[in-house]
């Protein structure tokens, strides 16, 4: 029932031309490490195309949700349904060959490599050549390599990162490593992109430039985004949806201009003290 | 500005991504191989043979396997002694059992059986990690040699508990045994070298490298792009192994003749192993040569200005190289753990400037 077209609720979401069926719905999720909860009890729904928002105070449970997500912790209730079937226990890296990829809010880079090779790294699941192939470098090999390492070359445009190709990534600024990780998880061709903080840290003028990035992304690839951040202004500006985290709790869930209105919401933000 | 990449315009991607895009280094490389095939062959030996040549040949392909494992995949370990020990069992049971197939044959797959081994001695590394691993390994290298020792079909009954090469041809030359001409040691164990060195720099520039650097450098990032930790350090367990067993055969067989398995292939060849890529360069192909030949000649070295130009004692001498050896490790890991492939690299880069400093 998931994966069917539901034009009533795409009316809902603008009535966007982009945004079409629900693809990942996450239904009644409960995740616990030991005594603390993180994430009580949510359901929400992704759709194809769309850009999703997660917000919420700092602690809220937003990385948690994109963990679960991408299969890296696993949560004690609740499931995740995937184009219109109940996925199953995965292994992070079956969820990667789904086509989901994600940067994370503390920077994960493969420091020792090169820019091009951290990105190239994101085709790893695109790759077909068998190890015999890879050590004699015959054939197959070679011409994946080549036929990779084109699109890599038109994701480093697109991301203007030119100019920084073969530095290896540990010498790079937080920012360019920022951009860096996206390339990387764009390199995969992802259906969904899950994107933690992609702007945290970022001067006015980096902000811009990932704000448009991601714009782009969504526009040009019509890749599903999943997006956490803190700067509310961000999330007006980007996003179709959003769910509101607060205390592990969905406080709110709708278009930015409605959350915006919502008591609840308010409140999350304002510090209006909890009961329990 | 002899040394120089400008005007060297990579027009395909092919051409950017080979082993050596400056046509400067293309050149070099080119030379190194027909010196070594066409020179040297006919000029060695008996003395340069045993002495340098063939055993940095061995040690470079034993470095290549360690570097693939440690270096690419991050993997450390301190069982190469022993898996060159199971390279160099295998290599004389099959010998013995299979006279009548080709010695080159038994070398090959004595490297085979070695990566089987390795394979099996690998997967504790799915759930553990750095010392853990590397006392794991530790418990790999003292078991080997205890087994090898052990158990008397490993060496066929013999009495002294030994196991020595009988001789075998490859086109009527003796390649093992008593009678082997130093360039026929020296000629195959320079094939296996330029081959397997070729293979290794394939795959480490390859899909499968990538991922080996990517558990390297973040195991947890690598999974959720999709690398499958257990087939990627599965992979680099195997095919280090296989060249780490393809050394010890050749060390045995081609080289030495007669091995004890604790002399031979004790705890101190796993640390001599794991020093030369140490010094050599961790995650370098070219450095695994550089820190095999460093160990190699540096004895030799000592040994001939110390003992033969200046009288010491040779005891004395093999305190100043441990010595030596010591203070350069320290060095290496404390000021350039990319090793003396690091420093190569500098040197080019500080040439392609020169004579302008900026
Ligand atoms: N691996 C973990 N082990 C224990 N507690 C965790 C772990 N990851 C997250 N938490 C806890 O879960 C809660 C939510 O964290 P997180 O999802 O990182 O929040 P957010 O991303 O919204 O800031 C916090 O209380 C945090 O301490
Ligand atoms: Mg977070």
């Amino acid at each position: 029932m998931t994966g069917q077209v539901q034009p009533a609720a795409a009316e809902a979401a603008g009535g966007d031309r982009r945004i079409g069926p629900v693809v990942m719905e996450m239904k009644n999720i409960t995740l616990r490490f030991g005594g603390v909860t993180a994430i009580r009890d949510i359901s929400f729904d992704i759709r194809e195309g769309e850009i999703r928002a997660i917000i919420g105070p700092n602690g809220a449970g937003k990385s948690s949700m994109l963990n679960v997500i991408s299969g890296f912790y696993r949560p004690q209730e609740g499931e995740v349904w995937f184009r219109g079937q109940r996925r199953p226990r995965l292994k992070p890296y079956q969820v990667a060959r789904q086509g989901i990829a994600r940067t994370f809010q503390n920077i994960a880079l493969f420091e020792g490599m090169s820019v091009l090779d951290n990105i190239m790294t994101g085709r790893l699941t695109l790759m077909r050549s068998t190890i015999l192939d890879q050590a004699l470098w015959w054939g197959r090999a070679e011409r994946e390599e080549v036929a990779h390492r084109e699109k890599v070359e038109k994701i480093i445009d697109f991301l203007e990162i030119q100019h920084v190709r073969k530095t290896p990534v540990g010498r790079l600024p937080y920012g360019l490593k920022k951009r860096v990780e996206l390339a990387r998880a764009l390199a995969a061709e992802p259906r969904i992109l899950l994107l933690d903080e992609p702007m945290a840290g970022m001067n006015v003028e980096e902000k811009e430039d990932m704000c448009r990035f991601v714009l782009d992304v969504n526009d040009e690839f019509g890749t599903t985004i999943v997006l956490i951040e803190h700067d509310m202004g961000v999330v007006m500006d980007l996003s179709d949806r959003v769910v509101v985290m607060d205390y592990g709790r969905k406080i709110a869930d709708g278009p930015p201009a409605e959350v915006r209105r919502d008591q609840a919401v308010i409140d999350a933000y304002l510090g209006v003290p909890h009961d329990g | 500005m002899l040394y120089r990449e400008a005007g060297d315009f990579k027009t395909t991607y092919a051409a950017d991504g080979q082993t050596f895009p400056i046509a400067f280094d293309r050149w070099r490389y080119y030379g190194v191989l027909a010196v070594a095939f066409g020179v040297v062959p006919f000029l060695i030996n008996d003395y340069w043979a045993n002495a340098v040549f063939v055993p940095f040949l061995i040690y470079a392909i034993a470095a290549i396997g360690l570097n693939i494992l440690t270096g690419y995949c991050g993997q450390v370990s301190l069982g190469t002694g022993g898996f060159m020990a199971v390279g160099a069992y295998a290599c004389y049971k099959l010998m013995t059992a299979f006279p009548e197939v080709s010695i080159l044959v038994h070398i090959v797959l004595a490297g085979g059986i070695t990566a089987g081994v390795g394979l099996l001695f690998g997967i504790p590394s799915l759930r553990i990690k750095g010392f853990y691993l590397a006392v794991a390994t530790l418990a790999a290298q003292f078991f080997l040699v205890w087994l090898f020792n052990k158990v008397p079909w490993f060496y066929n009954y013999s009495a002294s508990g030994q196991i020595s090469a009988p001789e075998r041809t490859f086109l009527g030359v003796a390649v093992t045994g008593a009678a082997t001409p130093a360039w026929a040691k020296y000629l195959v164990c320079l094939v296996f070298v330029v081959a397997l060195a070729w293979v290794a720099r394939n795959l480490t520039r390859g899909a499968l490298g990538r991922q080996w650097m990517a558990i390297r450098d973040m195991d947890i990032a690598a999974e959720i792009i999709g690398v499958n930790p257990l087939r990627a350090k599965l992979a680099a367990f195997a095919i280090s192994s296989f060249y780490v067993g393809i050394a010890g055969a050749l060390l045995f067989a081609v080289y030495l003749g007669a091995v004890e398995v604790g002399e031979a292939f004790g705890i101190n060849k796993a640390f001599l192993v794991l020093f030369m890529i140490i010094i050599g360069g961790l995650g370098s192909i070219f450095g695994s040569f550089a820190g095999a030949a460093f160990l190699v000649l540096l004895p030799v070295l000592l040994k001939n200005v110390l003992v033969g130009g200046l009288g010491w004692s040779t005891s004395l001498a093999a305190h100043i190289e441990l010595m030596i050896v010591g203070a350069l490790i320290v060095l290496f890991l404390i000021v350039e753990p990319h090793g003396l492939a690091q420093l190569w690299r500098l040197a080019k880069e500080k040439l392609r400037l020169w004579p302008f400093p900026h």
